[in-house]
């Protein structure tokens, strides 16, 4: 008989969700396709002015990121509920924490990094300045970590209830404010040429804390939400 | 079976064993006693809280009421996880993955038990030549089996089996017979949900009556 180690337990679950994310091509592809449409309307809506476009630019990538994320949240744990995948997780020798951490950095390599990779196309559609371009692809990629993990525990947390779609964007995006100020604030910043590290270093901080502390709130919220 | 019941050490206790949803009882009190190499039918109608029972004691549910021991010390969910494999209805497959791989994802997290390979596995269990194909493309009965599977590849003492005959064939039904006495048979214990009469295993099984 041999116990699993934890590493060999953690790949289990990602390569588990990862082969399924594989599986699922289409919905990958969603949310990027999502993204492009809706940064391809800001030209249409406020007229094809490149000063203009260049000064809200960062912005509407970085919401128009959030927001494509919050479509590909709500599928977080739900196939995992109704087919009991869950139930086997919760139940395994392992550490659930840890274990719901891994399903979440599957979660945003399927969702956030393709749409990273998407963000310099939606930016230059902008005009947004090539030398800002790395900024806002550093704030990205600490802020969207940062929207998995709070998003995950809302999931988590609404994970009992039907049709938990606009609950969970009314309670996510009021905590989206700080990571969007934060993170269109080094954008502006750098724009202007101005010090962008601050508002860079306080997102890597949040996500810090994120990192310890929501797969252990995810992990609670779970027990409580099949204990029922 | 009778022999080993006296001299086998005790698995599972319960002492006055009750839930309540919403101060509704659920089942309860309950008394009874698992030892290794023992099977216990848990039967009772629809309702009478045959799932409810077997997810509290795979430590879904917690324990409104009454007291439940495990090996002699009180519950504790960590100490006893690695120790249980729960079956529910809901089977735990990804349906976009094969069957082979729904194991090896198993086996990732409860480990694998001597001897035991996830093809040589599928082959016992009547899957041999599905081991590639999505679970979404197999027969509710073949589900089974693929869930089924995890009995054979995963160590575990205590299996909670709910319904585990459910779409089943009646060579799939002897096959869980055969399972589940190989498993008694070898110092493991088991409790199985069925709200029908099943002609079961060579020895008479011990049984836990609910009511609605």
């Amino acid at each position: 008989m041999s116990q699993p180690s934890l590493a060999s337990a953690c790949t289990a679950v990602l390569r588990r969700d990862l082969t399924l994310a594989w599986r699922r091509r289409g919905d990958i592809a969603m949310p990027v396709l999502y993204a492009l449409i809706v940064t391809t309307l800001f030209p249409f809506a406020l007229g094809p002015e490149d000063a203009l476009l260049q000064r809200i630019a960062g912005g509407v990538v970085l919401v128009t990121v959030l927001l494509a994320m919050l479509l590909a949240l709500d599928a977080m744990f739900r196939s995992d509920i109704e087919d009991g995948s869950l139930e086997q997780l919760v139940l395994a020798p392992q550490p659930l924490a840890l274990m719901l951490g891994m399903k979440i950095l599957a979660h945003w390599l399927g969702t956030a990094l393709p749409l990273m990779v998407a963000a310099p196309l939606l930016a230059g559609m902008l005009h947004l300045p090539t030398a800002v371009m790395p900024v806002l692809l550093l704030a990205l990629l600490l802020a969207t970590p940062l929207l998995s993990l709070l998003g995950a525990v809302l999931v988590a947390l609404t994970a009992g209830t039907r049709r938990s779609g606009m609950l969970l964007a009314l309670m996510l995006l009021p905590l989206c404010v700080p990571v969007v100020i934060f993170a269109a604030g080094a954008v502006a910043a750098a724009q202007q040429g101005l010090p962008w590290l601050a508002p860079i270093a306080w997102l890597g901080a949040a996500l810090a804390l994120a990192l310890v502390l929501a797969p252990l709130a995810c992990a609670a919220a779970l027990r409580i939400a099949l204990d029922a | 079976m009778t022999v080993t019941t006296l001299t086998a050490p005790l698995l599972l206790e319960a002492r006055a064993l009750s839930f309540y949803r919403q101060d509704e009882p659920v089942f309860g009190p309950l008394d009874f006693r698992l030892h290794a190499g023992e099977v216990a039918l848990v039967e009772g109608d629809n309702g009478s809280g045959k799932t409810t029972l077997l997810r509290v004691l795979a430590g879904l549910l917690h324990v409104d009421e009454g007291e439940l021991r495990w090996r002699g010390a009180p519950w504790q969910r960590d100490a006893y996880s690695g120790e249980i494999l729960f079956l529910g209805h809901h089977l735990g497959l990804k349906s976009d993955l094969s069957a082979r791989e729904n194991l090896a994802a198993a086996s990732g997290l409860y480990g694998t038990r001597d001897n035991s390979h996830p093809d040589g596995v599928l082959a016992q269990i009547g899957l041999a030549g599905y081991e590639d194909e999505p679970v979404r493309r197999l027969s509710a009965g073949q589900k089974k089996r693929a869930a089924l599977a995890r009995l054979l590849l995963l160590p575990a003492t205590l299996w909670l089996l709910d319904e585990p005959y459910a779409n089943l064939d009646r060579i799939g039904i002897e096959l869980v017979n055969r399972l589940v006495e190989q498993h008694a048979a070898r110092g493991g214990a088991a409790l199985i949900t069925s709200h029908g009469a099943v002609s079961f295993l060579s020895g008479e099984p011990k049984r836990i009556r609910l009511h609605a």
